[in-house]
């Protein structure tokens, strides 16, 4: 298979394959020498590499093709998930799914934006863009958990909210802000994690919660440094310095006290280790989950209403 | 000489530009009529002949809608900071002074407590002209202390917007707010406060997607274009021409995201009409 590697990937996957090829020849006392060399090579390689990534490489990392979606978390973090489907009244937006499933045994629901890894996949979940009825989907299934008293963690990986003319005429605008309003008074708790692309409003119709986690190499702003730059520069050339003039990595997002931790990816990237990457954000949500069950319903939505409202930057 | 003057193209701006111009005389965008700005005053900045309403700022609505002398604005000085340092073509600090030297304004937002045919209300109504209406942490704040007022004094709330959505110069910070004001919306709602938005021409991206599709009661100016992607981005998208009336107040009405379409002329008494209801 295939597999993308990134230009700045390429000198450490170059040296793994390297490794492994000689492992094939290691009996001699010799080579395990010279593998362990390169072992510590690789790691320092990878370690220079990946400290100082530049924010539209963190992009293309966030959008990398094996980088682990919402289901493969799922997958990996839950038992017994049951996934739901439909908002009951127009359909099933397969770019966002949802249920429940159990995190070390604890009920929790999970919703997520869900994008598709080749032709035919991205085809079926359209490209990870959901349409009303994804968020409105979303919003019946996070009233479903508060009606049990669950608590809530959404995914979120979406180049944006689809821009068609169906979405326009069931309301795109309207389901995207229904969400913002119901989700800030959901008294049940609300993890938030941005695990790849976090564009604009359409990652925002499922992201507002208590505690708002963010994978290392996942970016989050009000627009996609692409479409930045075809507005500002009036071009599509500078999608690098768009990248850096929005400042959306996770340690930029962190400082602006825009998301409150960041989840560490394994060596390489997330799409390197999809169990690691899983294991760790498993860690941290119960964690998270373990802290805000100890707060009563009502002081939960204060605080998390102050929270938002404590964001943005200005004089008077 | 030129009939009418256009100013600049604004950068979130999405079609005519249509400002009024400083000049005696105006061409309507909507029938090519020519038309004295006395007479245009007293048509409420609308058409007589095809009812296009001119787009127009927050003082022309203030003195349009409110009570004489009862507008008392709040937190006029609230400025934005440019907290990224952004930097396009231009720098953001810059692009600041230069709106709020050209537009006279603080910012794309004015707030205030105000009456409205003697009922005390708290308004806010966004300046297209003010870096294309778009929200950024000023305006999501002072929309948000609006809502927070209205709350206390118990009193009624009105939004009028007029965006291109999020400003892409706070990055984060701008989409921030979309959840900062629904958050403070679902308080004032819990609270059964009533909330009128109005939504004039254009009102895309970011608030629509946030306080604008929120009122209890949604109002729209007639032709106004309304949506969350704008027009140039589905047609990108999608590949092919958007059809006739696409995205247009009518259009969300027939659709059931507007719950009526009002003449400008007809908006101080429909909103007060409602807001005496809400009350009895
Ligand atoms: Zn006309």
């Amino acid at each position: 298979m295939a597999k993308l590697v990134l230009d700045f990937e390429k000198p450490v996957i170059e040296l793994e394959q390297k490794i492994l090829e000689m492992r094939k020849y290691a009996d001699n006392l010799d080579i395990a020498d010279e593998i362990t060399k390169l072992e510590e090579r690789v790691n320092q390689l990878r370690e220079s590499i990946f400290s100082g990534l530049t924010r539209w490489q963190r992009v293309q990392l966030a959008r990398h093709p094996d980088r682990p979606y919402t289901l493969d978390y799922i997958n990996l973090m839950t038992e017994d998930f049951v996934e739901l489907h439909g908002d009951r009244y127009h359909g099933d937006d397969r770019a966002i799914v949802g249920g429940f499933g159990r995190l070390e045994g604890r009920t929790v629901m999970i919703v997520g934006q869900q994008k598709g890894r080749d032709t035919k996949s991205n085809l079926y979940r359209n490209f990870g863009m959901p349409n009303p009825e994804g968020y409105r989907k979303a919003l019946r299934l996070m009233r479903l958990a508060a009606k049990f008293k669950k608590p809530v963690i959404t995914l979120l990986d979406t180049p944006g909210a689809y821009p068609g003319i169906e979405a326009e005429e069931r309301g795109q605008a309207e389901a995207i802000a229904r969400n913002l309003f119901e989700m800030s008074h959901l008294p049940v708790p609300i993890v938030v994690v941005i695990i790849g692309e976090g564009a604009s409003g359409g990652a925002l119709g499922i992201g507002v919660g208590d505690r708002i986690l963010m994978f290392e190499n996942a970016w989050y702003s009000v627009i996609a440094p692409e479409s930045c730059s075809s507005i500002l520069w009036r071009s599509w050339d500078f999608k690098e310095q768009a990248a850096e003039a929005l400042k959306l990595s996770a340690p930029d997002l962190l400082q602006q006290g825009i998301i409150d931790r960041i989840v560490s990816e394994p060596p390489g990237g997330a799409h390197r280790n999809h169990e690691a990457a899983a294991m760790t954000l498993k860690n941290t949500l119960l964690e998270e989950l373990k802290e805000l069950g100890k707060i009563k319903p009502e002081k939960l939505v204060e605080k998390r209403v102050e929270k938002f409202c404590r964001m943005g930057a200005w004089k008077e | 000489m030129a009939w009418f003057r256009r100013s600049k193209v604004n950068i979130v701006s999405e079609g005519p530009k249509r400002d009024i111009p400083d000049g005696q005389w105006t061409k309507c965008e909507g029938c090519g009529e020519i038309i004295h700005r006395k007479q245009l005053e007293q048509s409420y900045y609308t058409c007589q002949k095809c009812r296009y309403h001119f787009r127009i700022g927050s003082k022309e609505y203030f003195n349009l809608l409110l009570d004489p002398k009862s507008f008392k604005e709040t937190d006029a000085k609230m400025r934005s900071v440019d907290p990224l340092n952004f930097v396009d073509t231009k720098r953001y600090a810059d692009r600041l002074k230069d709106s709020m030297r050209k537009s006279g304004l603080n910012e794309a937002v004015r707030t205030g407590t105000a009456k409205i045919n003697g009922i005390p209300i708290v308004i806010a109504c966004m300046d297209f002209s003010f870096i294309g209406g778009s929200m950024g942490s000023v305006v999501g704040e002072k929309v948000a202390r609006a809502i927070d007022r209205a709350l206390k004094k118990k009193t009624p709330l009105v939004i009028i917007s007029s965006t291109g959505g999020a400003r892409m110069m706070e990055a984060a910070f701008s989409l921030m707010q979309m959840a900062k004001t629904s958050a403070k919306l679902a308080q004032l709602s819990d609270a059964g406060i009533p909330y009128v938005s109005v939504l004039t021409d254009p009102t895309t991206g970011g608030v629509t997607a946030s306080y604008a599709m929120l009122g209890d009661v949604n109002i729209a100016e007639p032709g106004a274009l309304i949506g969350f992607a704008g027009p140039r981005v589905i047609r990108q998208t999608i590949g092919r021409d958007l059809p006739k009336g696409f995205q247009r107040a009518e259009f969300l009405q027939e659709k059931g995201f507007v719950d009526v379409v009002v003449h400008r002329k007809e908006l101080r008494e429909t909103i007060t009409k409602l807001l005496r209801m809400f009350q009895e």
